[in-house]
């Protein structure tokens, strides 16, 4: 949840904008960053396999839940900045234009433009989906608690 | 951390990590002998393309690395690409990275229960194939062969003499010069020429 990150910790933003990039797909991401600058690719993309843990009950033991796909990506820009992305499924091409963007976020020039038309519409555009998913689950909710009052 | 690493790895990381691995089990076979590694990476400073390449094959994130005060400028580099935890002392080194020939009794050389618990030295030289002459025997060697390298301080043999005389413990070590790779393990008697 990116929006749930305590704002004050210096590397709060820069965690939010890799979360946001990370969910967006690469068309609307390609097409949000237009003509890319040059820049260099350090490593990857590369796909492979992450191990997912949990905790029983939310908060207990740690288990291992399963392997999940992931594709990583690191590049390097002209001004020197080095942007990372770990993205879920094994889009390449979303990989690395999260890390272009990533990078591309770091360079103060560029940052406060960067943010405004790229990382808040993608941000909105993700909690929009996210709160109309859990609208429609919430309209199939069952309350238990209506059963026990009908019995009493 | 990310801020100074500025060069990628292999471009194709299956194949040249594959050809490189190769030319050390080659190398490691037939002591001495001169085989290319790395002929397409672009090294950071101080590294040539051979050490750099044997290092990205070799190291990974089981494997602790030592490095000596002037193979440290690649440190960064080293940590990125490889995932390998750098660590302060040899002792606790599975593979150890060096400009000039370390005291091989401070890197661990294993046991008479897990000799393979030792560490690997990739020692970067000035050029191999020229330079002071060795002669080498010993397994993978039919009759004795002679061996050259700069770079290595004098009295070499002496040292690895002691080194060899562990036998089954002891420290391989991987020459790079340039693009080129030649192994010494430990199995092999070195005199000087």
């Amino acid at each position: 949840m990116p929006d749930a990150l305590p704002p004050d910790q210096p590397q709060a933003a820069r965690r939010r904008w890799m979360a946001v990039l990370a969910r967006a797909s690469s068309d609307e991401l390609g097409e949000r960053l237009g003509t890319l600058p040059d820049y260099r690719v350090l490593r990857g993309p590369e796909a492979g396999l992450v191990m997912v843990r949990g905790r029983t009950g939310g908060g207990g033991a740690p288990f291992n839940l399963g392997e999940m796909t992931a594709t990583r990506c690191t590049v390097r820009t002209e001004t020197g900045q080095v942007g990372h992305a770990y993205v879920a499924g094994r889009s390449e091409r979303l990989a690395e234009l999260a890390a272009l963007a990533d990078a591309l976020l770091q360079d103060p020039a560029r940052q406060p433009a960067l943010l405004e038309t790229l990382v808040e519409p993608l941000a909105a555009a993700q909690r929009a989906r996210r709160e109309a998913i859990a609208a429609k689950a919430a309209a199939t909710r069952v309350q238990f608690f209506a059963m026990r009052n009908m019995r009493s | 951390m990310s801020a100074t690493i500025s060069l990628p790895g292999f471009a194709d990381p299956v194949e040249e990590a594959q050809a490189t691995f190769r030319a050390v089990l080659d190398a490691m076979a037939r002591p001495g002998t001169l085989h290319r590694a790395g002929e397409r990476l672009a090294p950071p400073v101080p590294l040539d393309q051979a050490a750099a390449a044997v290092l990205l094959t070799l190291v990974d994130n089981e494997t602790p690395l030592w490095l000596d005060a002037a193979a440290a400028a690649a440190r960064d580099w080293l940590a990125f690409h490889c995932g390998a935890t750098v660590v302060e002392t040899p002792l606790d080194a599975a593979f150890a990275a060096a400009l000039s020939l370390p005291d091989l009794s401070t890197l661990p050389g294993g046991s008479h229960e897990v000799p393979e618990a030792s560490a690997t030295l990739i020692l970067q030289v000035a050029a191999l194939g020229s330079g002071t002459r060795y002669r080498l025997s010993g397994p993978g060697l039919r009759e004795p062969s002679v061996f050259a390298a700069s770079g290595l301080p004098a009295g070499f043999a002496a040292v690895w003499q002691r080194n060899h005389a562990l036998y089954p413990c002891g420290v391989d070590i991987v020459l790079c010069a340039g693009a080129t790779v030649a192994a010494l393990p430990r199995s092999v008697s070195i005199e000087e020429a």
